[in-house]
């Protein structure tokens, strides 16, 4: 085990250069959850244009995983279909079980989270954005209004 | 070794003033098999005793000989096995009296630990005797294992929480103490030693306030009591909970000390088999204390084990190990600080313990904590099971480096110099 199977290039530099890290003022939908082991918050807010997701956005702090992967999933899901962002949701779900081999061309940076598998206790901190998304979208937590599709 | 498991040629009685090696880290060293573990290419460096400490072949060799030659329940069988058995669980009973200076080993409850006991006491106590409108007093610095089981108990009865707060030194703010522990408290449940700060309270003079109203004292000994002289007479509490896995022992070893007339008027705690007396379709009468409190077979091993880990402890004496960890705290502080980390909780030595909280240079404590293990070095990186603290402090987790009688000098220079890897991965 080397420590660049976990913190490679992209995953540093996601956490030290964070995309769509920011309010969205307007959002339709905006969910705030933790993980309880390390005390990590995350929110995410989106809006919705055509059963497409417009933007998303994350807010929050946490450790240098959690806040990676948030900064990838907003990339990653911005634009996209509900459908297409929740079946990549659970793809990277998948993934970080050690279930699901990523396809390069759909996951991009998302691969760097590949090395997470190994260290079991640090999965929770890869998935927390991809919670709160899924939770945002499928009306959870929602202060803006249910998801327009 | 010597034939009772203890290191040999360890002093028994160790001069306050010897200024290093108030210990023979070295020699104890050698008495832990893990300790020879290489993790990630580099030496075993174990920085997280306050979570569970690690295991002297002593203790283990106890475990393997009960299992192996004298295996056999406890209080039931008549024969040969069962007597042994028997004999020596209750040795063990009457080892931890005389650890905590307490000459009845009646006054001893087996548990697994500390939150089995502090939900003993909770449940034995508190609900028999709290009624609404009663306070438990608490501080803001203790473990979910004193804070949870009295809030069940307090949903239950009506009973109110309040906390003694903390000063951004972490330690107890006393200046209201009046307005807190006033003629409706019942019960002044604190921790003897904080698993976060390492805060050491003082336990005797808040048992004599917490007395003259009134209230009983519980004291959470998870880690006050493997890393301190402990004497329960002289500190005047009525409980003291005991965590046997955080001082050597097996996990799932442990017990709760009680005053003989607090356990003889409290409810059982869990109901079964050899906690009774006579049983009738409608009620059941039961043992005395402490048998009342321990149904079902019990953790005959564990506490064997806990035995040989309290023979070890003493062959050092429980002076010298709180020396010891004092000398290693406080190289860990000027080492620490000296590198850019805040150290959280009181620096002054006599009022803490070697349990050292820091934040590092905006490093995540996951982070850091991953990194560290790439060095070989463990260290805790949480909430500590301490979240009213964690929100004191301002922080979602710390990063927790914890001492105990095998750590040495070097193992702080390991942590130091693994910080300035994860300085030169995330900075």
């Amino acid at each position: 085990m080397a420590l660049d199977d976990i913190y490679k290039e992209t995953i540093l530099d996601h956490y030290k250069n964070p995309r769509n890290k920011r309010e969205l003022p307007g959002a339709a939908v905006t969910c705030t959850r933790n993980n309880p082991l390390c005390g990590d918050e995350i929110t995410v807010s989106a809006n919705f244009e055509d059963g497409n997701l417009r933007e998303v956005t994350f807010q929050g702090a946490g450790c240098s995983i959690s806040q990676s992967s948030a900064s990838m999933m907003t990339e990653s899901v911005g634009g996209k279909k509900v459908e297409d962002a929740m079946a990549l949701a659970a793809d990277v779900r998948g993934m970080l079980a050690g279930e699901v081999d990523p396809d390069e061309d759909a996951f991009g940076d998302l691969v760097a989270l590949k090395g997470v598998v190994k260290y079991p206790i640090r999965i929770k901190c890869a998935v927390l954005a991809w919670d709160v998304l899924q939770e945002a979208v499928s009306g959870g937590g929602a202060v803006g209004g249910a998801p327009r599709h | 070794m010597n034939d009772n498991g203890a290191p040999s040629d360890v002093p028994r009685d160790v001069p306050r003033d010897v200024p290093r090696d108030v210990i023979h880290v070295e020699r104890i060293r050698k008495d832990f098999p893990i300790l020879e573990r290489v993790i990630n290419g580099h030496p075993l460096v174990y920085l997280d005793s306050a979570a569970t400490s690690q295991k002297p072949r002593q203790v283990i060799d106890a475990v393997s000989d009960f299992y192996a030659n004298h295996n056999a329940n406890a209080h039931r069988g008549i024969y040969t096995l069962g007597e042994e058995a028997t004999e020596a669980f209750e040795g063990v009973r009457a080892k931890l009296a005389g650890f905590f200076g307490s000459p009845d080993p009646r006054t001893i409850v087996f548990t697994r630990g500390t939150t089995e006991s502090m939900n003993l006491v909770a449940q034995g106590w508190g609900r028999k005797f709290l009624r609404e409108g009663d306070e438990v007093l608490l501080t803001d610095m203790e473990h979910h294992s004193n804070i949870v089981p009295w809030q069940l108990v307090a949903q239950a009865t009506g009973a109110v929480l309040r906390y003694i707060p903390l000063t951004d030194d972490g330690i107890l703010e006393l200046t209201d103490l009046e307005g807190l522990l006033t003629e409706r408290t019942k019960v002044l449940a604190i921790t003897g030693q904080s698993n976060v700060l390492g805060t050491l309270p003082p336990v005797k003079e808040l048992a004599a306030a917490a007395h003259s109203v009134g209230a009983i004292v519980l004291v959470d000994g998870a880690q006050l009591v493997p890393h301190n002289p402990v004497d329960v007479v002289d500190l005047d509490v009525d409980f003291l909970t005991i965590s046997g896995h955080k001082m050597l022992g097996p996990t799932a070893s442990g017990g709760l000390y009680g005053r003989r007339e607090l356990l003889d008027a409290m409810d059982p705690f869990l109901g079964g088999g050899e906690m009774i007396s006579e049983v009738f379709p409608d009620r059941s009468t039961y043992k005395d204390p402490p048998h009342k409190f321990e149904a079902g077979t019990m953790n005959i091993a564990q506490e064997i084990g806990l035995g040989a880990a309290i023979d070890y402890l003493e062959s050092i004496g429980m002076g010298a190990v709180r020396e010891h960890e004092k000398q290693l705290t406080a190289y860990a502080l000027e080492r620490l600080q000296e590198a850019g980390a805040v150290v959280h909780g009181p620096k002054d030595l006599d009022i803490r313990g070697g349990t050292v909280s820091f934040w590092f240079k905006d490093v995540h404590p996951h982070d850091l904590a991953q990194v560290l293990d790439q060095e070989g070095v463990c260290v805790r990186a949480s909430h500590h099971c301490a979240q009213i603290l964690m929100r004191h402090l301002g922080v979602p987790a710390t990063t927790r480096a914890s001492f105990y009688v095998y750590n040495t000098m070097e193992d702080v220079d390991a942590l130091v110099g693994a910080l300035a890897r994860a300085e030169s991965v995330f900075v």
